[in-house]
């Protein structure tokens, strides 16, 4: 009988998709991609790249061999590689990952000296009172009054966005921006749901919240819907 | 068993010890049997306050070191029929004498024969404050209607939420001046409240005759005439469990009085 085959190359409108079985041995499998990419002549007139999805199974591919199936395939004539798709991620990998992505919901006052600190979004109801810091690496939303330090995107994020419902802050920071509060105060300004972020020269903006709607569309993590 | 409260404030001269010598004279007075502890050790003022500066024989860290019994270094208060006495603070050393462990042991074994022990916590947040805290069942925070008084409050409450043997923190703010209260150039009480979101306990009302009484060494709550005086017997109150609406702070000034009850309607 046969063997089932390792490499599986299927053509399709954008491009030609290699389909790696997961069940054999990395170095098998790098072999037969060789001889079946040697073999599987193209007509050499033809100039054009040709794009190449790879995709791996459920095999878990390192750093190193993934630049190896590349360099593989791009030795082959005139083969592209778009990217290399695998269902397998390591743990710490996916532990990142939610972490990054992740809103974290904390519920308390951060008073005067104390420092709250979160890897993705910090969603916070409550207060930052004056001297108290909140920090995040994602995007920061106060369900209170913000009077003390802000700091969005922390690990240099400049798409993080600072929202409060009332932004009365001592200093804003995104990334690596600093703004601070006007030294003279405004009279009574309506300081309500109002949001902070980076335009295009690199400044920080103060804006009403609906603004975040047109310039941060991916703060939607809404799929589907209506 | 009684309960251990303790009177702090982060912010130096804002009236812990006025208040911690009031609190406990007026809860005397409602016949309940209470022991002031004074923690701020090399700075103590406490019985000078209370009048009893010159009775003072062993101190806070005679006891801690076991150079007297307990019993021997509590200063008793004449006035008050074996109600109210004081545990001096030692005068010649400094805070790092005592460490948070050994301040539990003691305020533990007073508690077994008092019904509250009052804490007078020193300014700042150092090892003073640490072993004024850490035999407390409460606190309280003292702070006045200034900007700065109110954000080290701040920095005190958040210090003391992490304190989980604790039950969260109530408030007096001292010192009000109704005028500027009202003209704005005081913060006012809602403003305060809001600002540190913890229960407000009492208001006292800035009055000279709190000063003259504790340069006589005499509790202000001594005095059932003077408006402080009943600040602090409410209060005394408030922490047996009774409810008690907020003093008015418009005794005086009574055209403005409508305005007023509209200011306090709201709690």
């Amino acid at each position: 009988m046969k063997k089932r085959q390792n490499v599986t190359i299927k053509g399709t409108k954008g491009g030609l998709v290699l389909q790696l079985d997961d069940n054999c041995s990395y170095e098998e499998l790098k072999k037969e991609l060789d001889q079946k990419l040697s073999a599987n002549q193209l007509s050499k007139e033809d100039r054009h790249l040709i794009p190449v999805r790879v995709d791996v199974g459920n095999r878990y591919i390192t750093e190193d061999q993934r630049e190896e199936l590349k360099n593989l395939i791009r030795q082959k004539k005139n083969l592209v590689v778009e990217e290399i798709e695998s269902n397998v991620i390591t743990i710490d990998e996916a532990l990142r990952l939610k972490q990054e992505t992740e809103v974290i919901t904390v519920s308390r006052i951060v008073r005067s000296g104390q420092v709250l600190r979160v890897p993705g979004d910090l969603l916070l109801i409550g207060d930052v009172n004056p001297g108290g810091t909140v920090i995040a690496g994602g995007n920061i939303f106060i369900m209170g009054v913000l009077k003390g330090i802000a700091h969005a995107g922390c690990f240099g994020n400049e798409k993080a966005v600072i929202a409060a419902s009332s932004m009365k802050p001592s200093q804003l920071r995104i990334a690596e921006q600093i703004n601070r509060a006007p030294d003279e105060v405004e009279k009574k300004e309506n300081r309500e749901m109002e949001c902070a972020y980076i335009d295009e020269n690199q400044q920080i903006i103060i804006d009403r919240l609906q603004a975040l709607i047109h310039l941060r569309p991916s703060l939607t993590r809404l799929e589907g819907g209506h | 068993m009684g309960e251990a409260i303790v009177i702090t404030s982060g912010k130096g001269g804002v009236g812990k010890t006025t208040t911690s010598a009031n609190i406990g004279t007026a809860l005397a007075l409602q016949g309940k049997k209470v022991c002031l502890v004074d923690t701020d050790i090399g700075l103590r003022n406490l019985d000078v306050v209370m009048g009893l500066e010159n009775r003072i024989i062993y101190d806070l860290v005679d006891v801690i070191e076991k150079r007297c019994k307990t019993h021997q270094a509590l200063v008793k208060d004449k006035r008050f029929d074996g109600l109210l006495y004081l545990l001096p603070a030692a005068q010649t050393v400094d805070k790092s004498a005592v460490n948070a462990e050994q301040m539990k042991e003691l305020i533990e074994e007073l508690k077994q024969d008092y019904d509250y022990v009052i804490i007078d916590c020193p300014a700042g947040i150092e090892q003073g404050y640490k072993n004024a805290v850490s035999g407390a069942d409460k606190a309280i925070v003292v702070t006045t209607p200034e900007v700065s008084a109110v954000r080290d409050a701040d920095r005190i409450i958040g210090l003391l939420e992490k304190e989980k043997h604790m039950e969260p923190p109530k408030l007096i703010v001292n010192r009000i001046r109704n005028h500027m209260m009202k003209s704005g150039d005081m913060l006012d009480l809602d403003e305060i409240t809001q600002h540190l979101s913890i229960e407000l306990i009492g208001i006292v009302a800035d009055d000279e005759e709190v000063i003259r009484a504790s340069n006589h060494g005499e509790p202000i709550a001594l005095n059932p005439n003077s408006k402080a005086s009943i600040a602090y017997r409410n209060i005394a109150r408030r922490i047996l469990g009774e409810s008690i609406p907020l003093q008015s702070l418009e005794n005086q000034n009574q055209g403005v009085f409508s305005k007023l009850k509209k200011f306090f309607g709201v709690r």
